[in-house]
């Protein structure tokens, strides 16, 4: 009897801290299924047609690498109870304040044009006029922050979270070799030599995990959630999890279009989509809704980064938890960049390659300044306390940094001057 | 409302003008690399710009 007793407590508690769990989860799995953005799907869909299954190795040493940058916002995020832009302009002064903020909401601008891109383009394979996609994703975007709850916004986004995983039955319908996948496991490099067309591949991947705005999104939705120190916990858990969720469906990418499309020279995903289409039809479908999801949660998640990051400096109100009529600016802002980006890509001859590219080169601007920054206050023992960055975090975190700020960097140097790694 | 912003950007710029992490030896060392990155990526831009405007 005392052992059914204490089967039945331990059952109990296991199921409070799951029900707590989804109650807590949100920012993470958000930020790093959203970081699978349009550009994403384009990096994972090239670099699957280019190298087939070799570079699933290196997808899976990317987990650590968003983990362990992102699980800082959390922790800021709860003890401060203060959002990124606050905290550079609070901690380090106006001029790095004003350097972020101007920073951030352009890069997110340019970043949102390039996901009303691939929506558009995605759309565009079922005979949607770009009008009609950009339309329908404000619309949809307005009525999911203007219920006035974080909560709702949230959940709501969970679904397109959900939708994300469309690539996991696209992978079986492809029907790759399971040998040939299993053998993407093991390291290995493409011809057993690290040559430049391989480092670059290898340089947009780690450009595509970690990006500005998912750092300033993070630790605002964590202070938008009310989650405190008692929380952090669970929000590792949930910020672990997304990042692992993030790599799955990246791998998954990679098998279906390395084992439909070898050796091809993909240029966007909607291309991919498009070749996939007139050999597997629902494979190419399902990358098609992917790509329209990715561009879509990309979007989501970007332009609350901008609003959430001007409302705190500007002392709007700037809560998902505020009605439009309580906190006007902090909605302004943010239908004013969803409107003009997605106007931009209707502008007949717009230079919309030349912005996919200046994404790179703007976001590596900001983006060291913004690691960096978090890595500061995350050893400020007078701000975060007993939550400050042990030893062992420093040692993972600076290397981390360190390593992402150099390989940016050359990625964006490489599409500045595209014939330096040649 | 052109006044009204300029205002607010003063009182922004006169609430955080002291910063208020203490400005330890590495914390100036780190801001001092990000000021030297941050010029190099800038002579970088405007050298590109340059060669596209002469090409």
């Amino acid at each position: 009897m005392n052992f059914f007793t204490k089967l039945y407590y331990q059952y109990r508690r296991a199921w409070k801290a799951i029900r707590l769990f989804f109650m807590l989860s949100g920012p993470g799995l958000v930020v790093m299924i959203a970081d699978n953005d349009a550009g994403g799907i384009t990096t994972y869909a090239a670099t699957g047609a280019k190298y087939g299954y070799n570079f699933i190795w290196f997808l899976i040493l990317l987990v650590p690498v968003a983990y362990f940058v992102q699980e800082m916002t959390v922790r800021l995020g709860a003890v401060t109870k203060r959002g990124h832009a606050e905290a550079i302009f609070e901690n380090f002064g106006a001029f790095w304040g004003w350097f972020s903020l101007v920073d951030l909401v352009f890069c997110d601008w340019l970043t949102l044009i390039t996901e009303f891109i691939g929506m558009t383009a995605a759309m565009g394979i079922f005979g949607v006029p770009p009008w009609l996609t950009i339309l329908g994703v404000i619309v949809i975007m307005g009525v999911m922050v203007l219920n006035g709850r974080y909560w709702t916004w949230e959940k709501i986004t969970m679904g397109f979270c959900l939708l994300n995983l469309i690539y996991i039955p696209a992978a079986f319908w492809v029907q790759p070799s399971t040998a040939e996948v299993l053998k993407g496991f093991i390291p290995n490099l493409p011809g057993g030599k690290l040559d430049n067309q391989i480092f670059f591949f290898l340089m947009a991947n780690i450009g595509t995990t970690i990006a500005p705005w998912m750092i300033f999104f993070q630790q605002s939705a964590v202070v938008d959630k009310g989650m405190s120190e008692k929380d952090i916990p669970f929000g590792k858990f949930d910020t672990l999890l997304g990042a692992i969720l993030t790599v799955v469906v990246a791998i998954f990418i990679i098998i279906v279009v390395g084992t439909v499309l070898p050796g091809v020279e993909i240029d966007d995903a909607a291309q991919a989509s498009k070749m996939l289409m007139s050999t597997h039809g629902y494979a190419g479908t399902f990358m098609a809704i992917g790509l329209f999801d990715a561009g879509l949660l990309g979007a989501i998640c970007i332009s609350l980064a901008s609003s959430w990051a001007l409302g705190e400096i500007f002392g709007w109100a700037h809560s998902l938890n505020n009605k439009i009529k309580e906190a006007p600016w902090f909605y302004a802002a943010y239908f004013l960049a969803l409107i003009s980006a997605g106007g931009v890509v209707l502008i007949p001859g717009a230079p919309l390659v030349l912005i996919t590219l200046f994404v790179q080169v703007v976001a590596v601007t900001l983006l060291p300044a913004a690691l960096v920054f978090l890595l500061l206050l995350l050893n400020d023992e007078t701000t975060m306390g007993k939550y400050k960055n042990s030893l062992f975090e420093n040692i993972i975190n600076i290397g981390i940094v360190s390593l992402i700020v150099v390989l940016s960097t050359l990625y964006a140097v490489s599409t500045l001057f595209p014939n330096i790694f040649k | 409302m052109l006044k009204n912003f300029t205002q607010k950007i003063r009182e922004i710029n006169k609430k955080y003008a002291k910063p208020r992490l203490a400005m330890s030896g590495p914390v100036k060392f780190c801001l001092l690399l990000l000021r030297c990155y941050l010029l190099l990526l800038v002579g970088l831009l405007l050298y590109k710009f340059i060669t596209v405007l002469v090409a």
